[in-house]
């Protein structure tokens, strides 16, 4: 055998399958979001879907974000002719009641769709219990480095980005991730009446 | 209506048209003005979105894209460089929102790099291989007469 060919073929093949092994760890449709950690882009949008008592907003009331500084907020991206979002809703709907009366406020955005479709949309599934807002545009969308329905961004009591979620969100990363911020919030305030 | 009042009307009618004759020129180099500033704009515009891959393609820029996200997007661009901001600042924006995905050429730095200079490097080392090869196939044939004098 010629250990020299051996080598060489050994050289250059070695980088190539660590570099495919690599790649076939990543899931090439999710791309990591620069925005966890950071100041969550501000908004405020129009109320089109009420929701249900005792989270419902009146139609037309504006959601500003500044509006919720101090409490957990899930904001879930969603439209009528996404799939995936029928998946999550009824989770989404049932966790946002559990956490009714805590510092949690859970928010649907209609992402690329007419209010109209949406409000239909909610009728179907048999209603939502937290507020939807439109967001005209896509503005706010873009703002949080939407890729496509759903998405989810879980917004820390200090207004900042903490979690994205890409896809249909589950109620086990639902429940993980507001407990752990609502529990981050109450230690933080109760670290600052210590001082 | 009293004579007067007649010569009056004509009078006004004339310096009316006259007004308008006056203001025409201006009205149009306006026109022409704002239609020049929105060309120019929309070729900023053009230029920087083609710099921005589409989130919802495949490697398309939000420039060739017809997706609806695309399209806002485009909004977004023109809005931006029509309050004053510039093409790195707008496309700074979107790194911020997207990350450096969003660039379809990524900034040469970093393992970045490794995109500009490997396939150099690749076709570096080819080169290296082909002429060795045909160094070692162009003796082959004088070896074994060399051997058999």
């Amino acid at each position: 055998m010629n250990w020299n060919r051996a080598l060489i073929a050994v050289l250059f093949a070695t980088p190539l399958i660590a570099l495919f092994a690599w790649g076939f760890t990543r899931d090439p449709n999710v791309i990591v979001s620069p925005l966890p950690g950071h100041e969550a882009p501000v908004f405020a949008l129009e109320v089109f879907a009420p929701g249900q008592p005792p989270l419902a907003r009146p139609i037309g009331d504006t959601v500003r974000l500044a509006d919720l500084r101090g409490q957990v907020v899930v904001l879930n991206f969603w439209a009528s002719w996404c799939l995936a979002c029928g998946d999550e809703h009824a989770i989404l709907t049932e966790t946002a009641k559990r956490y009714a009366g805590r510092p949690v406020h859970f928010l649907g955005v209609l992402y690329n769709d007419v209010p109209t479709a949406g409000t239909a949309w909610i009728a179907r599934m048999g209603g939502q219990s937290y507020p939807s807002v439109n967001d005209p545009a896509a503005r706010t969308a873009i703002d949080y480095g939407l890729y496509g329905v759903p998405e989810t961004f879980f917004l820390d009591a200090t207004g900042r980005v903490a979690y994205k979620h890409t896809g249909a969100v589950t109620e086990k990363v639902l429940t993980r991730v507001v407990d752990s911020l609502m529990a981050a919030a109450t230690s933080s305030k109760t670290g600052r009446q210590g001082l | 209506m009293r004579p007067g009042g007649l010569v009056a009307a004509v009078f006004g009618l004339c310096l009316g048209g006259f007004t308008l004759e006056a203001q025409a020129p201006s009205a149009v180099s306006r026109t022409q003005s704002a239609s020049t500033a929105d060309s120019a704009l929309e070729a900023r515009t053009s230029a920087v979105a083609g710099e921005l891959r589409c989130p919802v393609c495949q490697g398309v820029s939000i420039q060739d894209s017809p997706s609806e996200l695309a399209l806002q997007m485009r909004g977004v661009v023109r809005d931006q460089l029509r309050t004053g901001r510039t093409p790195e600042q707008v496309k700074a924006y979107f790194v911020s929102k997207y990350g450096e995905w969003i660039l379809l050429e990524p900034k040469p730095r970093g393992v970045n790099l490794l995109v500009y200079w490997l396939p150099a490097a690749v076709v570096l080392g080819g080169l290296g291989v082909v002429f060795f090869a045909v160094r070692r196939w162009t003796r082959q044939p004088e070896s074994p007469g060399q051997a058999a004098e």
